[in-house]
C-alpha cells in the first residue's frame, strides 16, 4: 500500500476526504487484524501467543499516516498495529502469525519479529525496548549518508525503565539525529501499572537531554497526526531527535492470554476506556458530524475490512508451511545451509 | 611487503577499507580521541592507537567518537548495518560486552534468521581480549567461546599482523555481524604484511607447521607460544603439526580433522575457559568425526575455570604456556 503524507489541516475536513477515511479504514484493519488473530490464540489455531494493539490504533495510525515509505519505524512485542499502519498486507502478517511460508519472515519471526523492510518496517522485538539501539543507528545511517528519511522509534511506557533509552536519547541529541522517540503509554508495564513503578515524570527524562518533547492525546488520530507531520518535518530539516510521549490504553491484556486481569486492573477503568474513549468510534463520530462520511458508509468500511481479514485468514490457515530443510538457512548472507557451512562446505 | 607491527596492520587494514568503500564508518570510546585537546585532532586513535589516523583522513562524519554506552553504540552499530552502512565498532575490552550483548546476541546476530532472510547486516565489533596485561578480572577474558555458541555472529581470531589486515579487511566486507578479536598482546608483535589490500578468507585455518607426530590446534596468543613448544619438542626429535583455525565461526573442520586423523594424536590450547570452550567443542569434533583414527586420548591446555587473576605470578600461571603446551604433547606421543 502505497503512503504519502497525509495533507490534513485545517480548513473544510471534507477537502480531506481521502485521507482521513484512509485512517479511518487503516484504524479499522488494525482492530480487525488483532481481533482475528485473538481468535487464532482462543481457538488454539496459532503457535505461541501475541501481544494486543487494539485500542492503541491512533497511535500507530497517526503517526505512521504522516511518514513515507522510505521512512523506517522500529516496532514493539506489541507491534502488529505498526506493521499494518506502515503498510503491511494481512496476508502475509497473518501467515507470518500462524508460521507460514508465505509471512513476512518466512515463519520464522512469528508476531513478535515481523518486519516489512519494503515499507520501512525495521521489525517488531520481543526485547522491551530492544529496538532503540536500532532507530537511533538507523537515524545515525541517514544523517551520514545526507538521506532525508525520518526514523520513529516506538515503544511502551515500561520501556522507559530500560538503560538503553537514556544511552540512545543522549547520543541521538548530541548528534542531532533524525529519530523521533514515541512512547506509547498505555498504562501498565505487562501485568503492574506503571505509576507504580516510574519514579517522576517520563517527559521530564527526555527534557533532561535537551530533547525537545511532547505530549499528546493518544486516542485521538487527528492530534496525533498533527503533531506527528510537524516533528517528520522538522526531523527532515535536521532539528530532532523529538521525544513524544502518546497517552493510550491497553484493551486486552498483556498477552492474549492474559485474559483474567482483575488482580492489576480495574473493570470499571477498562469500561470507561472502551465507551468514552475509543479512537475508531470517536473518530467515526468526527467524520459523521462534519459531513466526511456517512454512518452507513463507516459501517461499509468496517464490514470490507472485515471480510478482507477473514479471507486473509482462510489463505493463512491453508498456506504451506516452511519445509523442514529451511530450519538452517538465513542465519549467514549468501550461506544457504549454515550447518554446512560449518561443516566447511563452501557456499 | 615490510615487517609492521599487529596495530599498524590493522590501522591499515582501516584505512585501505574506509578510502575504499564510503559506507564504512568507525565508530566507539575514545576512537578518535584528542576532541578538544590543543594537539593534533587524532592524537590517542583509540585506547590501544588503532584508529589513530582516521579522523584526520575521513573526517567526523565517518570517525565518531561515543558516550561510555556500549549498549548505545552497539545497538547503533546494527541499525545503521540494517539500514546500509558498514559500521565497525570498538568496544575497548571485550568483558564490556556485559552491559550490552542483548544488542549483539538478541538484536544484530537474529536480525537475518528472524526475518527470513530479508535482513543483511554487515557490522564488525572490533574488541581487546586475553590475559597478560595484570588487568585482572574485567579488563582480561577470552569471550570468544560465547560468541561462538550465538547462531548468526562470525568470529575472528587473528593471531599475525598478516592475518590481522587480512581478515579485518574481510570482515569489514561481509555481510554478516563479525566479532573481530584482538588479543592485546600481541598489537607490538611484528611481522611480514603486505602494502596492498588483501583478505583472508573465514573458515580457512592456516597450518603453520607441519610434522607427524602429533596435532596442536590453537587460537590467537597460544599459537606463538604453541611454536615454542613445537621448537623445544623438536629437539626431543618430536614434530608436530600447528593448525590454527583464525575464525571459530564458521570453523575450518575439514582442516581440523585432516590433521587430527593424519597424526592420531591431538592437543588444543585454548586460552578460554575451559568449560564449553573451543577446547572442549574441538575435542568433540574430532572425537566425533574421527574416533577411529586416534591413537591418544585428545588432551586440552587451557586455564583453570576462573577468572583472570591480577598477581604476576598468579597470571602466569593462568595462561597455558609453551611448557605445559609440550608436556601434553609428550602425554599423548607417549600414550
Amino acid at each position: 500500500m502505497a503512503k504519502r503524507a497525509t495533507k490534513a489541516a485545517a480548513g473544510d475536513p471534507k477537502d480531506n476526504a481521502e485521507d482521513y477515511l484512509r485512517m479511518y479504514r487503516q484504524m479499522v484493519r488494525i482492530r480487525a487484524f488483532e481481533d482475528q488473530a485473538n481468535q487464532l490464540y482462543l481457538s488454539a489455531k496459532m503457535p505461541g501467543l501475541t501481544h494486543m494493539y487494539s485500542g492503541q490504533e491512533a497511535v500507530a495510525v497517526g503517526i505512521c499516516e504522516a511518514l513515507e515509505v522510505t521512512d523506517r519505524i522500529t516496532s514493539t512485542h506489541r507491534g502488529h498495529g505498526h506493521c499494518v499502519a506502515k503498510g503491511a498486507e494481512f496476508k502475509e502478517m497473518f501467515c507470518e502469525l500462524l508460521g507460514r511460508a508465505e509471512g513476512y519472515c518466512r515463519g520464522k519471526g512469528g508476531s513478535m519479529h515481523i518486519a516489512d523492510q519494503s515499507n520501512g518496517n525495521l521489525g517488531a522485538n520481543a526485547i522491551v525496548g530492544g529496538s532503540m539501539g536500532i532507530a537511533t543507528g538507523s537515524a545515525l545511517r541517514a544523517k551520514l549518508q545526507g538521506a532525508e528519511d525520518v526514523t520513529v522509534c516506538f515503544f511502551g511506557d515500561g520501556a522507559t525503565a530500560q538503560g538503553l533509552w537514556y544511552e540512545v536519547m543522549n547520543m541521538a541529541a548530541l548528534w542531532k539525529l533524525p529519530v523521533i522517540y514515541a512512547c506509547e503509554n498505555n498504562g501498565y508495564s505487562e501485568y503492574t501499572r506503571t505509576a507504580e513503578i516510574a519514579a517522576g515524570e517520563i517527559r521530564k527524562r527526555a527534557e533532561a537531554f535537551g530533547i525537545e518533547s511532547f505530549t499528546v492525546d493518544g486516542q485521538d488520530v487527528l492530534a496525533v497526526n498533527r503533531l506527528a507531520r510537524d516533528l517528520v518535518g522538522r526531523a527532515r530539516r535536521g532539528e530532532g531527535p523529538f521525544f513524544v510521549e502518546l497517552e493510550t490504553y491497553r484493551y486486552h491484556g498483556h498477552h492474549v492470554g492474559d485474559i483474567n486481569r482483575d488482580y492489576y486492573r480495574a473493570r470499571d477503568e477498562e469500561a470507561e476506556w472502551k465507551s468514552l474513549r475509543d479512537p475508531i468510534v470517536n473518530f467515526g463520530k468526527w467524520l459523521e458530524a462534519e459531513g466526511v462520511a456517512s454512518a452507513e458508509e463507516l459501517v461499509a468500511i468496517g464490514q470490507a475490512v472485515e471480510e478482507d481479514a477473514a479471507e486473509a485468514v482462510a489463505y493463512a490457515l491453508e498456506a504451506p508451511y516452511p519445509p523442514g530443510e529451511e530450519v538452517d538457512m538465513h542465519v549467514f548472507a549468501g550461506v544457504p545451509h549454515a550447518l554446512a557451512y560449518i561443516d566447511g562446505a563452501k557456499a | 611487503m615490510s615487517e609492521k607491527t599487529f596495530r599498524a596492520a590493522l590501522n591499515e587494514a582501516l584505512h585501505q577499507e574506509m578510502a575504499a568503500n564510503p559506507d564504512v564508518v568507525v565508530f566507539g570510546e575514545d576512537v578518535t580521541g584528542g576532541l578538544g585537546g590543543d594537539g593534533e585532532e587524532d592524537a590517542w586513535g583509540g585506547a590501544f592507537g588503532v584508529t589513530k589516523g582516521l579522523l584526520a583522513a575521513y573526517g567526523r562524519d565517518r570517525v565518531l567518537d561515543t558516550p561510555i554506552s556500549e549498549s548505545a553504540f552497539v545497538g547503533a552499530a546494527g541499525g545503521a548495518a540494517l539500514t546500509g552502512l558498514r559500521p565497525v565498532v570498538e568496544i575497548m575490552f571485550v568483558d564490556f560486552i556485559g552491559v550490552c550483548l542483548d544488542q549483539v546476541m538478541n538484536q544484530a546476530a537474529k536480525f537475518r534468521y528472524m526475518f527470513g532472510g530479508k535482513a543483511r547486516t554487515p557490522m564488525v565489533l572490533r574488541a581487546t581480549f586475553g590475559a597478560g596485561a595484570r588487568s585482572a578480572s574485567q579488563h582480561s577474558q577470552a569471550l570468544y567461546p560465547i560468541f561462538t555458541h550465538i547462531p548468526g555472529l562470525k568470529v575472528v581470531i587473528p593471531a599475525t599482523p598478516h592475518d590481522a589486515k587480512g581478515l579485518l579487511i574481510e570482515a569489514i566486507r561481509d555481510d554478516d555481524p563479525v566479532i573481530f578479536l584482538e588479543n592485546k598482546m600481541l598489537y607490538d608483535v611484528t611481522g611480514e604484511v603486505p602494502d596492498q589490500s588483501y583478505t583472508v578468507p573465514f573458515g580457512e585455518a592456516r597450518v603453520v607447521r607441519e610434522g607427524g607426530d602429533a596435532t596442536i590446534i590453537a587460537f590467537g596468543r597460544m599459537v606463538g607460544r604453541a611454536e615454542d613448544a613445537a621448537k623445544t619438542l623438536a629437539k626431543e626429535g618430536i614434530d608436530v603439526t600447528i593448525v590454527d583455525p583464525r575464525t571459530t565461526s564458521p570453523l575450518d573442520t575439514e582442516t581440523i580433522l585432516e590433521f587430527a586423523e593424519e597424526t592420531g594424536r591431538v592437543v588444543v590450547v585454548d586460552e578460554a575457559n575451559p568449560r564449553c570452550g573451543m577446547a572442549a567443542d574441538i575435542a568433540a569434533l574430532i572425537a566425533e568425526e574421527a574416533f577411529d583414527a586416534l591413537k591418544a586420548p585428545i588432551l586440552k591446555v587451557t586455564p583453570p575455570h576462573t577468572p583472570v587473576p591480577y598477581a604476576p605470578e598468579l597470571e602466569d600461571a593462568y595462561l597455558p604456556d609453551a611448557a605445559r603446551i609440550a608436556d601434553a604433547v609428550r602425554r599423548v606421543t607417549q600414550h
